[in-house]
């Protein structure tokens, strides 16, 4: 579904970049992605979306070589992502059930087919009663909540989440979670960026480490995975 | 299609207040090129006027039959710079003389021959009334072998052509000048409108848009704007030159833009918002 290898991301400014990154993500898997502040998190999503291009290496995400591309491709691509992110994204002056509906709108989605999709999914996460209210008038769990909704309108395969409790109190946090994680049991594969390691602890889902922008640890490579930066250049 | 209308139109009721100011502003540096337009047209208009005058008369032979005359004017007429030969007989001539010149009436009164020679008066198109043209054609009627002598205004002629170039040539550098300064306010207007909305732009690309899906409301809109600055720029206009324009005077008979004028202005208009806004989305674009 996604894989990384040997992945090389260099920066001008030289940090928050991506050294040999290697990695396979599953259909249906749920993954964290966990390190400091400018460990890589964001840029490895970036590379999944198709925002920034590794400067070496390969990245493929639902069939698609990000590195190469063509730029008509970025939309089929990101129409099979649904993408999540910290502060929402939400247009402000649409409506929940607008700012989902755009999503589809802008897929040409036929027409007659929105308004069920977009109450079916703001169902889904709980939102159905509020669809009529702008995001000024939301919580921040209830906004990360419609975004979520925009994100699975268009039922895609894989769900990109850019610290997406980042904002929020922890009731909040552990709703958007447990969200995250009833869309993951229904079949979509989630990868989640987070520091918050409460999350990663509550559950016993796969967690990848960044570090200076080197993976270096991955609960999938066996039990007793190591905590220190692997020293053998690979 | 109809999104992108709607879309459209959505922009304009969310932003009603920069989306006027846009308008006017758009409607302000195009009246700007307007005004300077109406001069430019006024100009061109008192100049045709002038030209008009510009004539070749053909005096002919004593005694030519009237056959080779007639026979001589369709041929002249067929010029392609020619607009219309007119034949003076020796007795219009004559007519005229007594009408004109009124302290020579009693002279030509007592005549007993007609002194005056028949002439072909031929008028040539506008765009062939430049010194070169007319002594050109003048050329060619001096080799018809009834005409006796081709006179035209050399010396006014040629300064009517200085005048025409030198007013070319203004026109040009000014209007230009003008028509920059309209494209930088009309781009900068546009830009400032796509760059409030650069945010919708950026969600609009993670969901999965198209770039020309995400191009045509923004497109529509700017030559929206653009066919409104124009409109009200053409009304701003209309109303300046009724205040101007006197009945009688030195500003009686001025003239207006055509209606394919004023369509090249809104053209003009709904180009420039058009093409700002491409480039102002195509900036963001690439960003995401």
């Amino acid at each position: 579904m996604i894989s990384f290898s040997s992945v090389f991301k260099a920066y001008a400014k030289g940090t928050g970049g991506l050294r040999d990154v290697s990695l396979q993500i599953r259909k249906g898997e749920f993954v964290f992605l966990t390190g400091h502040s400018g460990a890589g998190k964001s840029t490895m999503l970036k590379c999944m979306y198709a925002a920034e291009r590794p400067t070496n290496g390969s990245v493929k995400v639902a069939g698609f070589e990000i590195g190469d591309i063509a730029p008509a491709d970025v939309p089929r691509l990101r129409r099979k992502l649904g993408i999540v992110f910290q502060d929402f994204q939400l247009l402000d002056d649409r409506t929940a059930h607008e700012n989902v509906a755009f999503a589809l709108e802008v897929t040409g989605a036929p027409k007659d087919t929105i308004g069920g999709k977009v109450m079916r999914v703001l169902t889904q996460v709980g939102l159905a009663a509020k669809a009529g209210a702008y995001p000024r008038e939301l919580s921040g769990g209830e906004q990360q909540r419609v975004a979520i909704a925009r994100a699975l309108v268009n039922d895609p395969p894989i769900l990109l989440a850019d610290e997406p409790t980042g904002n929020l109190d922890e009731r909040a946090t552990r709703g958007v979670f447990q969200l995250l994680r009833d869309i993951n049991a229904g079949g979509t594969c989630v990868v989640m960026a987070t520091h918050d390691l409460d999350l990663v602890k509550a559950a016993n889902y796969r967690s990848v480490e960044l570090r200076g922008g080197e993976v270096v640890y991955d609960s999938a490579d066996g039990a007793g995975g190591s905590d220190e930066p692997d020293g053998g250049g690979r | 299609m109809s999104l992108t209308v709607r879309e459209a139109l959505l922009a304009f009721r969310r932003a009603p207040l920069l989306s006027a100011l846009s308008v006017t502003t758009i409607a302000f540096s195009l009246f700007v090129v307007g005004l300077f337009g109406l001069v430019a047209v006024n100009l061109k208009h008192a100049l045709s006027t002038i030209e008009e005058r510009v004539e070749i008369v053909a005096y002919t032979l004593r005694g030519t039959p009237t056959e080779t005359i007639a026979q001589a004017s369709a041929d002249i007429a067929a010029f392609p710079e020619v607009s219309a030969v007119n034949f003076v007989s020796q007795d219009e001539a004559l007519r005229r003389a007594r009408a004109e010149l009124v302290e020579f009436r009693d002279a030509y009164r007592d005549l007993n021959t007609n002194p005056l020679p028949a002439s072909l008066e031929i008028r040539l198109k506008p765009g062939s009334r430049d010194a070169e043209t007319v002594a050109l054609v003048a050329d060619r009627l001096k080799g018809f072998t009834f005409v006796d002598d081709v006179r035209f205004g050399r010396d006014w002629i040629a300064k009517l052509d200085r005048l025409r170039n030198l007013l070319g040539l203004v026109g040009l550098l000014v209007g230009g000048a003008f028509a920059v300064v309209a494209v930088v306010i009309i781009g900068t207007t546009i830009r400032m409108a796509v760059l409030q909305r650069a945010r919708e732009i950026s969600i609009m690309r993670l969901v999965g848009a198209t770039d020309w899906f995400i191009r045509g409301p923004f497109l529509l809109e700017g030559a929206m704007k653009g066919l409104l600055g124009g409109l009200l720029a053409i009304a701003m206009c209309a109303a300046a030159f009724s205040v101007v324009r006197t009945d009688d005077g030195l500003f009686a008979g001025l003239v207006f833009f055509q209606t394919p004028q004023l369509l090249l202005g809104l053209l003009f208009g709904m180009a420039m918002g058009f093409g700002a806004s491409l480039v102002s989305v195509g900036r963001h674009l690439r960003n995401v």
